[in-house]
């Protein structure tokens, strides 16, 4: 197990670090430079050619790549994000300590729903399969994999002000400070984005299940006579839950940084609106720390999917 | 894991290259005939495609042409879907929304699968020191959620039609290249491509010619599924304000129109380009499944 661990973070590391060069060079060296874009897009600001070398030097912008690169790799190291483009003293780790909390529960809301949802229909479908109820599941799992979950908010959002004539609140509210407007504010996303993964936990425990409840193993304990719902829960789920928990810590991942469409649809002021203003503001400091938090934190998220993997499955370890 | 889902899409080459021999439009058939829901889903993305290529022939105005009195006006014998908010008629907009949406999504997710099988298919065969390589290379692009992904490249590149269709096509690229990779590398073991290494042919040969065939049969089933992934993505990026910029229609900037009336937002505004985009991705969906089924019904759950 301890060589599985270590070589798991051995290969970690090049992927942290190939990610930040990514970004690095995204930020600076693909044609659309992004602060000529800034200068070229006269509706924002236009800096003057000695302006513009002004701000180049205040950035660091005049020295070589590698010592650019070196400069904000020193400074993140110091947990250091530096501060808005665009708004001096508008500090990056301070929105991502406020801001990310929301986000990040929204994620994990989802994900709750998602097994709730997901777990009982897929066994349910497994073990009756071929009945109404499978062709039932079946049917609801395809339509909500093909519906947008952005646009599943935006219906939500409308269904609510069209019947009650309320909608979410947009303020910024934590959930241990007021728990009752934080609820309101993020079990929408939540829900828009748990239903569609739903689906899919539905789909995988599903196929999975089909897969195992016809093992020799499973078999066997029936033969020995145990309760039905003994051999499912006991016998066939664990084997078939392997594959949905590598999916849920993907999902996971996923869901923190591909949340952006669902935040903006509820106007929840989580990170991904963040990323999404900085991005239309071309606030590329900000783009810069917040593309690099999302991508470190799905890395962690993987690694800790194959660790928590490998403790459950001791197959893995050797391979 | 790997070894096993290598072995099935193995299976499912060759059940494939049994299916390529007969003449197309009998295995067109036997598709047909293998899935209700498959045929159906064909008929629709071909009306679709129609739609895309002539919408001025289906759509009953012009996308631009301002219907000043019936300014955000719900659906009428008129205008059917509804006006926008400077009184566009909505149907049309949708009609040649279609045009976009699909441009967008077979381009992007032709240039990425193919630059994803070609990568594949190098390092499932070549393995050793460049296999190591683009595996890290790939695990770095895999490393971002796909939409942070495009909305970096989007940011660095400016948003519009192409710079949409590179981003989307980037990120099909490390999945695509990882399934047929693994394909590739059960193909290298096979017989006729030691027989043709012993016969003295070239790498390229040997690639081109022995193990690339063999990787189309996936290659077909990650696009199609692909395909709705494309969509989905467009919309979303588009919906966000960084994909094909407004005076343009597709639905997902349709959807982002509404952003701005949160509080008194037109139903049918909303409505109605989501239904459009999850028709498109259902249909894509059912025919990626049809499609695998048809391949190789083992593959079912491997290949997602």
């Amino acid at each position: 197990m301890r060589r599985y661990l270590i070589r798991r973070l051995l290969l970690a590391i090049p992927t942290v670090f190939g990610v930040t060069v990514l970004i690095f060079l995204a930020m600076r060296v693909i044609p659309g430079d992004p602060l000529r874009s800034i200068i070229g897009e006269g509706q924002i600001y236009i800096l003057s050619d000695e302006e513009l070398a002004a701000v180049k030097a205040s950035l660091g912008y005049d020295k070589p790549l590698i010592i650019q690169y070196l400069a904000w790799m020193g400074d993140v190291a110091k947990g250091d994000l530096g501060y808005s483009f665009w708004q001096k003293d508008k500090s990056i780790a301070d929105m991502v300590v406020r801001r990310g909390p929301i986000t990040l529960q929204i994620s994990l809301m989802a994900l709750i729903i998602a097994w709730v949802i997901g777990l009982p229909s897929g066994i349910t479908a497994a073990v009756w399969r071929n009945t109404s109820i499978d062709y039932g599941v079946r049917v609801l799992v395809t339509l909500l994999m093909a519906i947008p979950n952005f646009w599943l908010g935006l219906a939500m959002i409308l269904a609510t002000i069209l019947i009650w004539n309320w909608r979410p609140p947009v303020e910024l509210a934590t959930l241990w400070e007021s728990p009752w407007s934080n609820l309101q504010m993020t079990v929408g996303p939540a829900i828009a984005m748990g239903l569609g993964f739903g689906a899919i936990i539905a789909r995988m425990v599903r196929s999975g299940m089909l897969e195992v409840l016809t093992e020799d193993y499973v078999r066997t304990a029936r033969a020995k006579g145990l309760e039905s719902s003994t051999v499912v829960i006991r016998h066939a789920l664990r084997n078939a839950l392997l594959p949905t928990i590598t999916l849920t810590g993907l999902y996971l991942g996923a869901t923190l940084g591909g949340a952006v469409a669902v935040e903006r649809a509820f106007s929840v002021p989580g990170l991904g609106f963040s990323l999404i203003y900085a991005v239309q503001a071309r606030d590329w400091t900000v783009i810069q720390s917040l593309v690099l938090l999302f991508a470190v934190a799905y890395v962690i998220i993987n690694l800790i999917v194959d660790i928590v993997y490998g403790v459950i499955d001791p197959r893995i370890r050797y391979e | 894991m790997a070894r096993n889902g290598a072995g099935l899409a193995q299976r499912a080459a060759t059940a494939a290259a049994a299916v390529a021999r007969q003449p197309p439009f009998d295995s067109f058939l036997a598709f047909a005939r293998s899935s209700v829901l498959g045929s159906i889903s064909i008929v629709l993305l071909a009306a679709l495609v129609l739609v895309g290529l002539f919408p001025q022939l289906a759509a009953p105005y012009d996308p631009d042409q301002l219907f000043y009195v019936d300014l955000k006006k719900p659906p009428s014998m008129e205008h059917w879907a509804g006006t926008d908010f400077i009184a566009r008629d909505s149907l049309t907009r949708i009609i040649y929304g279609a045009r976009i949406t699909l441009l967008v999504a077979f381009i992007s997710v032709f240039v990425g699968d193919a630059l994803g099988f070609a990568w594949g298919v190098m390092t499932g065969y070549m393995s050793g020191k460049f296999d190591l390589v683009s595996q890290r290379m790939l695990d770095m692009f895999i490393a971002f959620p796909t939409i942070i992904l495009a909305l970096l490249l989007l940011a660095a590149l400016g948003s519009g039609l192409v710079t949409i269709i590179i981003a989307i096509a980037v990120i099909r690229v490390p999945g695509t290249a990882r399934v047929i990779r693994s394909v590739a590398l059960s193909i290298r073991a096979a017989q006729y491509v030691e027989a043709a290494e012993a016969v003295g042919a070239s790498r390229l040969r040997i690639m081109s010619r022995h193990v690339a065939p063999q990787c189309v049969a996936p290659l077909f089933v990650v696009a199609s599924a692909g395909l709705g992934a494309a969509i989905f993505t467009e919309a979303a990026l588009s919906f966000l304000g960084m994909g094909v910029p407004p005076p343009t229609p597709t639905w997902g900037n349709m959807l982002g129109g509404v952003l701005n009336e949160l509080f008194q937002p037109p139903w049918w505004l909303v409505i109605f380009p989501g239904v459009a985009i999850t028709i498109t991705i259902l249909a894509f969906n059912l025919l990626g499944d049809a499609l695998r089924d048809f391949l190789d019904p083992r593959l079912r759950g491997k290949l997602d």
